[in-house]
């Protein structure tokens, strides 16, 4: 009978769930890591039990864990980071040259195809690739030597590369967005990069053609229609049909679309999941009330889910790698909170319940469905 | 022998118990110290020290005899009690936060 597994990566450690397919009854361990901020886990396609595990802290900085026994038992692996080259300079919140500097690691995303190559996005911004189970790690340098990286900035969370997508049909094409460069793309495996910000929107960039500068917060596509990406911006909820290059708002009916989160079902690649987020100054949901929004029609019409969701006096937000889809027949969606529940939905969406509610606030949700 | 105190989550990372200790060659300094240290338990690279750089990360400061030898330089040679094994050297998380 098949399961999933729920990987959780909160400010103080890292946590697993696992659940039959009914996903009524589940099983908590953890914490993995206990004090250490984790923020991210996922697991490898191709050898569910290989996953990886970026594990911070701000006394003694990086380390990447691996399991080859999902979970279970975990082993550190290479924490060096080392940018190629000369770092040089991106532009500091004051508009001055500031050198890359390393901070941590936002984001882990094992390869498609093999269990020992795994790519991180980094702060501040860069991809890294090992392929040798993260033991060493390269800089696809590419990307921060597209000539807009020196004018690249900070967002307030960092100047952090948050979202790697790896596209299933063409090994060479991979989407990453960095907080607040934007979104980029390359087309022959990590070698040279574009930005794909066309159409993008910001009411504080002057320039409404700019090449880079938006703060994109995360970016979803359906694995079978990888041309196809959605993206939740700072404000407005995004839309691409030629992979990237040219973008077009799908806000619509929205009460906000300020938000972080941004996903695709599994099953269905035309509806997308995003929980509106009241604004850039208040970081919870309109009115008190936790919302997750679904659109049937790619974006544009939404509808309110709000069943077995707190709907008074939720003062929460769910951070850009908070929410994930299982690929059972009836497509499991989940999202963790800053107030520490993880939330479940076996139905796609209509219905909610509380798996965990009180751990640290949580930084990553990922989903693996096992056979 | 020279002892080293790590702090708990570098205890835990380095599955040890208690004390550390190490056989370090040539003159007992910061620097030879955390090499041995690290020949031993290399999953600390980089959580004491840069691992490119090779500075004390900031959060993280040494003591010994009583003393924060946290800006002595790296090469100075560390207090004899501490090289006769007599007296640990304590790497600390430093209390910063709110």
């Amino acid at each position: 009978m098949s399961s999933v597994r729920v990987l959780v990566g909160t400010r103080k450690g890292a946590f697993v769930l696992t659940s039959d397919a009914k996903r009524e009854r589940w099983d908590v361990s953890g914490p993995h890591f206990a004090g250490w901020e984790i923020y991210h886990v996922k697991g490898s396609p191709v050898d569910p039990n290989r996953l990886y595990a970026s594990q911070s802290s701000g006394w003694f900085g990086q380390l990447i864990q691996r399991s080859n026994d999902g979970g279970k038992t975990w082993e550190p692996v290479g924490n060096k980071f080392e940018y190629d080259g000369v770092p040089g300079t991106h532009q500091w919140y004051d508009g001055t040259p500031h050198p890359w500097e390393f901070k941590r690691v936002w984001h882990v995303e094992p390869s498609l195809s093999d269990p020992d190559t795994v790519y991180a996005g980094i702060e501040d911004a860069a991809m890294f690739r090992s392929t040798d189970g993260g033991q060493n790690w390269q800089e696809l340098s590419g990307l921060r030597g597209h000539g807009s990286g020196p004018h690249w900035q900070p967002g307030a969370g960092g100047m952090c590369l948050h979202t790697i997508i790896l596209d299933p049909s063409d090994p060479n094409r991979m989407f990453i967005a960095i907080s607040a460069a934007g979104a980029f793309r390359t087309d022959d495996g990590g070698k040279t990069w574009k930005p794909i910000n066309r159409g993008l929107k910001s009411q504080y960039i002057p320039d409404p053609n700019a090449e880079v500068g938006h703060c994109v917060h995360h970016v979803a596509m359906h694995g079978s229609r990888p041309g196809v990406l959605f993206m939740q911006k700072h404000w407005d909820v995004m839309r691409s049909d030629d992979a990237g290059d040219s973008w077009h708002e799908v806000s619509g009916n929205l009460p906000t679309d300020f938000g972080f989160v941004i996903d695709v079902h599994a099953h269905e690649p035309e509806t997308i999941y995003v929980v509106p987020i009241k604004s850039d100054s208040e970081h919870y949901p309109p009115d008190g009330k936790l919302r997750v929004y679904r659109s049937r029609t790619g974006g544009n019409e939404w509808e309110e889910l709000s069943k077995g969701l707190p709907q008074s006096n939720c003062y929460v937000n769910v951070l850009r790698d908070a929410m994930a889809v299982d690929k059972l027949d009836s497509c499991g969606v989940y999202f963790g909170t800053t107030g520490g529940q993880v939330y479940a939905s076996a139905d796609a969406g209509d219905n909610w319940a509380p798996i965990v509610r009180d751990l640290p606030a949580v930084l990553s949700v990922e989903v693996q469905t096992l056979p | 022998m020279i002892r080293v105190v790590l702090p708990a989550h570098l205890r835990t990372l380095a599955r040890v118990t208690g004390e550390v200790k190490l056989e370090v060659e040539g003159q007992v300094t910061q620097r030879s110290v955390l090499n041995a240290l690290e020949t031993c338990y290399p999953m600390l690279r980089g959580t004491i020290r840069d691992h490119v750089t090779q500075q004390r990360r900031p959060f993280v400061r040494f003591f010994a005899c009583e003393e924060d030898l946290s800006h002595e330089s790296p090469d100075a040679p560390l207090p004899d009690p501490v090289a006769n094994g007599v007296e640990p050297l304590l790497v600390v998380g430093a209390i910063a936060g709110g």
